[in-house]
This record gives C-alpha cells, sequence and structure tokens, in this order.
C-alpha cells in the first residue's frame, strides 16, 4: 500500500494490517455471483487533469449525463470525476465553500491519515471479505472521498462519476462519504463507461457515514456493458436519528452484477432506505440485494425492489433484514416481472431476529407477469396493446423515490421508458 | 333516391359462448343515434357478456350474428380501436393498475387531448380530485370507483356509453352523483347540447331515477325477452320478479 509517505507506527501498524487481511483474500471467491478471473485485467490507466467539466471528451460527458452527472455545475454544489484512475476534475461551488469537501480518498488519507485509518477507511467493509474487497485494498486506483460539515445543508446534489476507457481493465475505486452530525446531502453517482469498451471490471468499495440526526440521499445510476463485471462492496453506518437512502438504477446490460451493501443502524431511531429499480436485459446475471442491520433501539427501515428480467437475463433480487434489538421495525417489498421464457428471476427475501422478541420484520416478494386485466383496462380507453404493456411494465418500475432530484427522475423516466418501448 | 339510415349500433343474430357454454343465443338490439337503451335482467342472463361482446374483450367467442357500429362490421376491430372509434365503457369493477394514475387514464382517454382545466374541471365534478395522482382504483372504495370510471368515460368523450351496473355496490349518495354525471354525458347540459348514445345495464333500475332511457329491455336466458318502457319495466319486474315479466303482454308489442 502506497498511501502515506511518512506513517507514524500506529498508522503504518493499520495498514499493515488492512494488507494483511487483504492478502489472506486475494483468492477467495465472493459468497454470492459468478466467480470471475480477475488475473485477466490490468489496472486502468493515468489521465491528465481538466480545468472544466466542459474540457472533459464530448462523448464521455454525454455518457456520464446519461446517469447524472451534468456539466451545468449551477445544478450541482460539488462534483468529481475520475477518468480511470485519475481524477480529473473535482471542484466545490463557491456558494459551498467550507460545508463541502471533495477529494480523491488518496488525498483525503493523506490529508486526515489518524481520522481516515481510525474512523472511515476499511471501518465499514472488510479488506478481507472476498477477492474484490482483496482487490480494491491491494490494486488501489483511487475514489472519492466527499465530507459534509456538520449542520451544513446542502440542498443541491454533490455529483460524482467514475468513468472506464478502456477494456480490458479493472477501476478499483475506494469511496467514502461522511455525512456529519445534522448535516444533509444528497450524491448522485453514476459509473459509466466508454461506448467502445468491451470488457472489463468495476470493483468499489464504498463506506458511507451517516451522523447523528444526518441525511445522506444516495442515488446511483449504473451503465455498462455486456461485457463488463462489477462487483460493489458497500457499508453504511448510521448514528442515532439519522438517515440514509440508497437508489440504484440500472437499466442497461452488464455482464454480470453482484452487489450485496450492508447498512447497520446502529443508533437509536436511525433509519435506512433501499430503492432499486433493474432491467435485466440480453445475457445479463444480476445479483442484487440489501441488507440492513437494525441495532439502535427504533431503528426502521424499508427496501424496494422492482425488477423486470427480459430476454436470456438472470435476476436475483435479495432482502435481508436483522433485527438485533426491540423496537425496531422494517419491511421488504421485491416484485418482479418475468418477461420473457428465457429469462429467470429470483425473489429471496430473508428475515431474521436476533435476540430481540420485539423485532417487527415483513416482507412482500411476489413474481408475477403483466396482469392482463390491466392491458384491456386500458385498451378499452383507445391504447393499443404493445402501448398497454409498456405503460404497465414503466408504471411496475416506476416507484415514488423520494428525495430525487428532478433531473434524474426525468433520466430514469426516459430510460426506463427508452428500455420499455425497446424489450416490449 | 334518399340513402338508407343507419343506426349507430345495429346488433344482429349474436351468438356468444364462453368456452363450451353458449350465453347469449340469438341477439338483436339497434340504438340510434341519441338514444339510451336500458338492459335489466337477472344476474347470469347474459348483460355482461353482451357488453363484452361489444368491447371485444377475450374469452367471448362470437359463434353467430354481426356488430355494426355507424355502419362498421365492429367484429373486425381490437379492444381499442374500438375505443378510438367512440364506444366507451364504465366497468362494474374496474382492476387496479400499479403505477398508472387516475390522471394518467384520463388523459389516455381522451387520447391525450385534454387541459389540465378541463382534465380538473371534470374531476370535481365527480369529486376524485384528490385520487388524481394515485394508482387507478388501488384501495379505491365502491363509490370512489364508479367515480373514477364516469371522469374517464366523460374525459373520452364517447359516441356510445356503456355503463355495467352503474348502481352496484354504492350509496345513495354515490348513485346520486354517477347518475347525474351519466345523465349530463348522454343527453347534454343543456336541450340544445348534442346527446349521447347510451347502454344502461342494470340488475336493479334504481339508476333509472337518475337518468333519462328511452327504451328498456330485458335479457332473460340468453335472449331479449322484451322491450318496452324503462320504467314500466322496472315496475313490472319489482311487482312480479324477472321469471313472470318475461311473460307479460307488455313485452309482446
Amino acid at each position: 500500500m502506497r498511501a502515506l509517505e511518512n506513517p507514524t507506527p500506529a498508522q503504518a501498524a493499520r495498514l499493515a494490517e488492512i494488507e494483511a487481511a487483504a492478502l489472506a483474500a486475494v483468492d477467495r471467491p465472493a459468497a454470492l455471483g459468478p466467480d470471475i478471473d480477475i488475473t485477466r485485467f490490468k489496472t486502468v490507466s493515468e489521465h491528465d487533469r481538466v480545468g472544466s467539466i466542459e474540457s472533459i471528451e464530448r462523448q464521455i460527458r454525454e455518457t456520464a449525463l446519461m446517469s447524472g452527472f451534468t456539466s451545468d455545475e449551477s445544478e450541482r454544489s460539488a462534483s468529481y470525476f475520475q477518468l480511470d484512475r485519475t481524477p480529473i476534475y473535482e471542484r466545490v461551488m463557491a456558494a459551498f465553500d467550507g460545508q463541502v469537501e471533495v477529494m480523491s480518498t488518496e488525498d483525503a488519507l493523506r490529508a486526515y491519515p489518524d481520522e481516515m485509518l481510525d474512523k472511515w477507511f476499511w471501518r465499514a467493509v472488510d479488506p478481507g471479505k472476498d477477492k474484490y474487497t482483496a482487490l480494491v485494498a491491494l490494486h488501489w486506483t483511487e475514489g472519492y472521498f466527499i465530507r459534509v460539515k456538520a449542520g451544513a445543508r446542502v440542498d443541491k446534489p454533490i455529483q460524482a462519476c467514475l468513468f472506464v476507457s478502456e477494456s480490458n481493465v479493472s477501476q478499483n475505486v475506494h469511496n467514502i462519504i461522511v455525512i456529519e452530525d445534522g448535516a444533509t446531502a444528497n450524491v448522485i453517482t453514476g459509473c459509466n463507461i466508454h461506448t467502445d469498451v468491451k470488457e472489463g471490471l468495476h470493483a468499489g468499495i464504498s463506506e458511507f457515514y451517516v451522523g447523528k440526526g444526518a441525511h445522506l440521499t444516495f442515488s446511483m445510476v449504473h451503465n455498462w456493458a455486456d461485457e463488463f463485471s462489477v462487483r460493489p462492496r458497500t457499508g453504511v453506518v448510521i448514528e442515532e436519528d439519522g438517515t440514509y437512502v440508497n437508489n440504484y438504477v440500472l437499466l442497461k446490460p452488464v455482464k454480470s452484477l453482484q452487489a450485496f451493501p450492508v447498512a447497520k443502524c446502529v443508533g437509536a431511531r436511525s433509519r435506512a432506505v433501499f430503492n432499486s429499480i433493474v432491467y435485466g436485459i440480453g445475457d445479463s446475471v444480476i445479483d442484487l440485494g440489501s441488507e440492513t442491520q437494525l441495532i439502535g433501539e427504533g431503528s426502521r427501515s424499508e427496501a424496494v425492489a422492482r425488477t423486470v428480467s427480459k430476454d436470456r437475463s438472470v435476476v436475483y433480487s435479495r432482502g435481508r433484514l436483522v433485527g438485533k434489538t426491540d423496537l425496531c421495525k422494517a419491511h421488504l417489498d421485491c416484485r418482479g416481472i418475468v418477461a420473457s421464457r428465457e429469462s429467470t428471476q429470483w425473489a429471496i427475501p430473508d428475515l431474521v431476529s436476533e435476540g430481540a422478541p420485539g423485532a417487527e420484520l415483513s416482507h412482500e416478494a411476489a413474481i408475477s407477469p403483466i396482469a392482463q386485466d390491466g392491458v384491456y383496462y386500458l385498451m378499452s380507453r383507445g391504447v393499443p396493446e404493445d402501448e398497454a404493456v409498456s405503460l404497465i411494465t414503466r408504471g411496475f418500475v416506476n416507484i415514488e423515490i423520494p428525495g430525487l432530484p428532478d433531473a434524474l427522475r426525468r433520466q430514469i423516466d426516459r430510460a426506463i421508458e427508452e428500455t420499455s418501448a425497446d424489450a416490449m | 333516391m334518399t340513402t338508407p339510415h343507419v343506426p349507430l349500433l345495429r346488433i344482429e343474430g349474436l351468438r356468444v359462448s364462453i368456452g363450451e357454454r353458449e350465453v347469449l343465443r340469438g341477439i338483436d338490439l339497434t340504438i340510434d343515434h341519441g338514444e339510451t337503451h336500458v338492459l335489466l335482467g337477472p344476474n347470469g342472463g347474459g348483460k355482461t357478456t353482451l357488453l363484452n361482446a361489444l368491447l371485444g374483450m377475450p374469452g367471448y367467442e362470437i359463434t353467430a350474428g354481426s356488430i355494426h357500429f355507424d355502419g362498421r362490421d365492429l367484429l373486425e376491430l381490437t379492444i381499442d380501436e374500438r375505443a378510438r372509434i367512440g364506444i366507451g365503457i364504465a366497468f362494474q369493477r374496474p382492476p387496479s393498475v400499479r403505477g398508472i394514475t387516475l390522471r394518467t387514464m384520463m388523459r389516455l382517454a381522451a387520447g391525450g387531448e385534454i387541459d389540465d382545466a378541463r382534465l380538473h374541471e371534470i374531476a370535481s365534478s365527480l369529486d376524485v380530485v384528490r385520487m388524481l395522482d394515485r394508482d387507478v382504483n388501488a384501495g379505491f372504495s365502491g363509490g370512489e370507483a364508479k367515480r373514477a370510471e364516469m371522469a374517464q368515460l366523460i374525459a373520452q368523450e364517447p359516441v356510445l356509453a356503456l355503463f355495467d351496473e352503474p348502481e352496484s355496490g354504492v350509496d345513495l349518495e354515490n348513485i346520486a352523483v354517477v347518475g347525474a354525471a351519466m345523465q349530463r354525458l348522454l343527453k347534454g347540459e343543456k336541450a340544445s347540447d348534442p346527446k349521447r348514445s347510451g347502454l344502461i345495464i342494470t340488475h336493479t333500475g334504481h339508476i333509472l331515477e337518475y337518468v333519462n332511457a328511452d327504451v328498456g329491455h330485458v335479457l332473460y336466458d340468453g335472449r331479449l325477452a322484451c322491450a318496452g318502457n324503462p320504467r314500466d319495466l322496472v315496475a313490472e319486474i319489482g311487482e312480479q320478479g324477472f321469471e313472470k315479466c318475461v311473460e307479460c303482454v307488455l313485452c309482446e308489442r
């Protein structure tokens, strides 16, 4: 690990601990999802920094826009753009100076070594979890560090884009978001690849810390490709009265994607919400879920997933709620439509009450076809059959996602519309 | 030479089966422009089957006969095509559709050509404004569903409006609201307004206290047993029951 040039003995010890845990896991397959031969990929390249978003290559900017990253910074409080391994652009808008900090994780480690190592860096995700966490720990290629200062109400979204422009590489990012006590922020992240890129791997560690009474809405839109594999590893820690909202949207094909973010509601009355919209297209293998651990008294969680599987896709929709305290309450709602005879869909809700007889955990899981009576109902109002099917599918996936910026909402609507029209 | 008169709806010798079972066994019915007809009859007599055959719903096999609408062969058209040439319906028990709001349904029914002011005006007249952005029929009460159906039908402005048991499962207050809306839709706000045609299915006849119908029919055992003044028929059925009614002299006319 190259991060610190002259670490103190304590810092060096912690870094060595992380490295040892990672080294022990280099060959450890993940518990879920198809195994990937990661030795095939080389790490992503360096690029020159740019002075403005406008000077990023047009095609890259346009692709990034698909996942909510806009060149119009008047709509944003801060921006971070990473091309392959280089953070080529980061900026906090003047109005939010002193409230928001944005830099690469490596810069953050250099700037705040003790704080990072003690509180955040590999504290919510275990570097020895599997070969993908090990890959990031040992061959780390930056990622963003975002901190919102205590009490700051950042009303405009912070945007981040992690972009891959080369084939046969792996981008191994480590992202950290810290929302200090009483602060509110909305982070939009897009992960994209250049239209020319076919094969590759994105391994992303995300560690989010939501302070007391703080609020983080994190929205992520993924745009991958047929031969691209994705293995995010996410850990979230939410303190007293804190709220974490995770919105995830995947509307493009991917070779395989496996993610199972874990949110720990450690504080009293803390809350975690997961919303996801997933389209399985082509030969995509998607294994997606979330786990919330309800640890603090009065903690709550909701997870809503809508999945549509088409073509030959295989989609797993998982959800796990772990009640570890009395007076906690959580609900899972996962529904799927299987839109092709060649596709497979699994809905796997999972409820655990661990020494908490008062925990109230529930789920609704359903896989069903598009209701024919709904289609005929729309037709009886003059809507042609194919349009009726498309409208109903759109209505099915278009869940109410509170806190989603309008611009992103419109992009999601448009993407759903295009996807529905293409696929039906 | 004058061109022969083409009625709006002409059903001739219609026979309809559901699976193996023949439900309609030779129906002849003509509804002209501006006329409102009422179809009375016991449950299971084939009333809803007739509406579903008119709409073109799957599962209703036409084994004989014809349906012409404004001179066109209706049986050649799909459900949505029939709606677009002017056939509208208020369903008895409409399905709930997740993710599609009542507002969207009203827009779709209007073929996209409805401005917000007009949409809102229709919604207020039926007291469904607060339901506009809810998923259509999801968790609606019986009365709310009927009012929402009427709102869509009015937005559609059909040439022929079909009503399936508009009074079933709703309280008197809702019957009054729905009935008044039906009357306005069919007969217009003023005497000079153009009249639409209507076909109302009713088991009880209560709705006739609110809507002026021109002709009543009794559908019994898959056949139209008689035709007459709707209120007389309702009174007769009230006293005698359907079985006796179909034998009565009124119907021999």
